[in-house]
């Protein structure tokens, strides 16, 4: 089955070029995922900054365009999309970005970014369905539209203005919803309500969604599969449960060590990195990216890049120390992502 | 350690002047460090078109030579405008309008500004929100650890600035070759190293450092930390940490302020507090954290906070509060002591053992 959203052996370099002094930054490398329609899924994107997952964003969402590799959507690559092509991505796609104060333009009242996709999609014959529209829109992602129509972008709260911009996103009944860090910029106690309508998004109108974030305890939350990024390339992916509960990649480790847990009695632990911090960043050439803060560095892993190591049925980890494993094709992650059964709210 | 020598015989040729020498027993018990900072009734308002922004409301709070406290809250909280009260660096249309701040028995809000120049960074150091935007873009990084030396009248040759710059560095898990880099050459987390050095050059009795890790990803948020509080302890500062993440203040912090709308709600120790959290919003805001132990729906807090515009009157969680009675709508709960060590303003534990609080 033709996927709805793929990225093909995709590679992003930044700067770099002929005439450039210095080789350009790589932030993906050689990298493919795939976004199916049916049945819906919820797949978290994780890593840290540097690590690609915006970049990978960006060329799902066509606002890129790789350095090579392509970018397909409905087998058709993203460059090439024919004028009507190009309407149902807009439409079949969406987004929701980071900053819930920049995105607005503070001239307009909240309800342009609501009036405009109906406008350009045509979603409503008349003025009243319109209203109508964007009212029954408010009120499936929890926001009172009586409280939120008719007011300026400062006069509502963060957690407020990015749940509008959840609405807009469910305005156009998209296939699947890019959200690129969506509550990192949201307060702690708003965060859930925002998370929580985009997993009602996903239950009640079979919305596929991707959520790029470096907080893998909201991931975990949130979605069924996980994939974690190191430097362009798949550090570790598949069940979230697997991967989150008994991390095989020494970096998915490190991460999930890291997380300051909210428990005192339960301290910050894990191996301290021997990095030196100030060390300057050296282009890996070959070996494993990872080897320079690895623990479990070897030789091989300096020498050459792992393969995906299929570890578990549903989990396969970028790692010489399970290279007793079967290699699994980084083509096709599909393998070990779980299949999601109809879940209940 | 070996950290600057110069700027504790500035703090010690200082101090007569700056404490009252009667204000504290001169025998101290270990178990009872003494306050290095009290804050009474700290009351901090930003003056609009449309009114009086109450955003720091009669806020009272200690804390002791070498403690680790921190102060959660939503944004609006008030919780950086204590930052830079403390300070006092709040600038029009924001005023510092009632209050005590005393550091060392001397109350801030006495001293004339060149006085009180004299204090920030020798006495109380800012690490700030977003290391990118506090430093100077067109200076080395000594330059800028000059900048502090030569503000506080310290002089000192060029050999022994290059040794102080360079423990400075170390200090905090830097290379001395980074003395000679540019902010923009520095990554995120160094940058963030970077401010923690200038922040302990002068060894500061008190480090505010208002989310020092908030634009850093969770790895480099932990060798951060690790090295905020590796030099505190080394200084024998105190410190006071500023975010939203409970998750870094159960792991980081002696105590915890929750602020809520300009006033704390709950002071607690930080086990007491995840234990049983005694405020209604304290609890809210714990049950909210997912966490990696059990999946299940997101419990967000409901509703907003108030207005600081015009607060409602009595307790201004009420709204949003399950427990809301009567008497919240009435009443503006007091802070005050409930528990040993634990304050709370709730009308909860009205019945309960109090003791009014300073």
């Amino acid at each position: 089955m033709t996927a709805l959203l793929e990225a093909r052996h995709v590679t992003k370099v930044f700067g770099g070029g002929r005439f450039a002094k210095t080789p350009g930054t790589v932030a993906l490398d050689d990298f493919s995922f795939r976004v199916d329609a049916e049945p819906p899924t919820i797949t978290a994107i994780v890593g840290e900054s540097g690590s690609g997952k915006t970049t990978l964003a960006r060329l799902l969402l066509g606002l890129a365009a790789p350095t090579s590799g392509e970018v397909l959507y409905r087998g058709r690559n993203l460059q090439s999309l024919s004028r009507e092509e190009r309407q149902r991505f807009l439409r079949d796609v969406q987004v929701i970005f980071q900053d819930p104060y920049e995105v607005y333009n503070p001239f307009y009242k909240v309800d342009h970014v609501l009036e405009t996709p109906i406008k350009k999609f045509h979603l409503a014959p008349s003025r009243e369905k319109a209203r109508q529209l964007m009212e029954e829109t408010l009120h499936a992602v929890g926001l009172r539209p009586e409280e939120t129509l008719g007011r300026h972008p400062h006069q509502l709260s963060g957690g407020q203005r990015q749940r509008i911009m959840v609405a807009r996103a469910l305005l156009v009944q998209p296939r699947v919803i890019i959200a690129d860090e969506p509550v990192s910029m949201v307060d702690a106690s708003l965060r859930a309500t925002i998370l929580e309508s985009l997993r009602q998004l996903h239950l009640n109108f079979g919305i596929s969604l991707l959520y790029i974030t470096h907080d893998l305890t909201t991931a975990y939350q949130i979605s069924q599969n996980i994939l974690v990024m190191y430097r362009g390339e798949v550090a570790e992916v598949g069940d979230v449960d697997l991967v989150v509960k008994e991390p095989r990649h020494p970096y998915t480790q490190l991460l999930i060590q890291s997380i300051p847990k909210a428990d005192p009695d339960h301290p910050w632990h894990g191996h301290e990195l021997p990095v030196d911090p100030s060390a300057p960043v050296i282009a890996v050439t070959h070996g494993c990216k990872f080897a320079d803060r690895c623990p479990y560095a070897t030789e091989i892993s300096r020498q050459q890049r792992p393969p995906l190591f299929h570890t578990d049925e549903r989990r396969a980890a970028a790692c010489f120390l399970y290279k007793e494993s079967p290699q699994l094709d980084g083509t096709d992650l599909e393998q070990v992502m779980v299949k999601p059964v109809p879940v209940e709210a | 350690m070996t950290v600057l020598s110069n700027g504790a015989d500035d703090n010690q040729t200082a101090r007569p002047r700056m404490t009252s020498s009667t204000h504290y027993p001169v025998t101290l018990s270990p178990t009872h460090p003494r306050n290095v900072l009290e804050v009474r009734d700290l009351v901090v308002h930003y003056h609009t078109s449309r009114g009086a922004v109450q955003a720091v409301n009669g806020v009272s709070f200690d804390i002791r030579e070498g403690e680790r406290l921190g102060l959660v809250g939503e944004s609006g909280s008030g919780k950086s405008t204590i930052a830079l009260a403390l300070l006092r660096l709040i600038r029009p249309p924001g005023r510092i309008e009632a209050g005590e701040m005393l550091l060392d028995g001397v109350d801030l809000l006495s001293l004339y500004e060149e006085e009180m120049r004299q204090v920030r960074l020798a006495k109380i150091a800012l690490v700030a929100q977003g290391a990118m935007n506090s430093l100077n873009p067109v200076l080395r990084v000594k330059e800028q650890i000059r900048d502090g030396f030569n503000d506080h009248g310290i002089r000192m040759s060029p050999r022994a600035f290059e040794a102080r710059v360079g423990e400075l560095l170390h200090s905090v898990g830097l290379r001395r070759e980074v003395a000679d880099r540019y902010p923009h050459e520095l990554s995120g987390g160094m940058k963030q190293r970077v401010c923690i050095a200038i922040a302990i050059s002068l060894r500061p009795k008190l480090i505010i450092a208002d989310e020092p890790t908030s634009a850093l990803d969770v790895v480099v948020q932990r060798q951060v930390m690790d090295t905020l509080l590796a030099v505190q302890e080394e200084l024998g500062a105190a410190i006071i940490l500023i975010g939203h993440d409970m998750g870094l203040m159960a792991q980081v912090v002696d105590r915890v302020g929750i602020m809520y709308a300009g006033n704390l709600a709950e002071v607690s120790p930080v086990r007491d507090l995840f234990r049983e959290p005694l405020h209604p919003y304290s609890n809210l805001l714990i049950a909210s954290l997912p966490s990696l132990e059990a999946k299940g729906v997101f419990k967000g807090i409901p509703g907003l906070p108030p207005s600081l515009l015009n607060r409602p009157t009595g307790c201004s969680f009420r709204t949003r509060c399950p427990h809301a009675m009567e008497r919240c709508a009435l009443v503006e709960p007091r802070l005050r002591e409930v528990q040993v060590g634990r304050r709370v303003a709730c009308h909860l534990y009205d019945g309960e053992w109090s003791r009014e609080s300073a």
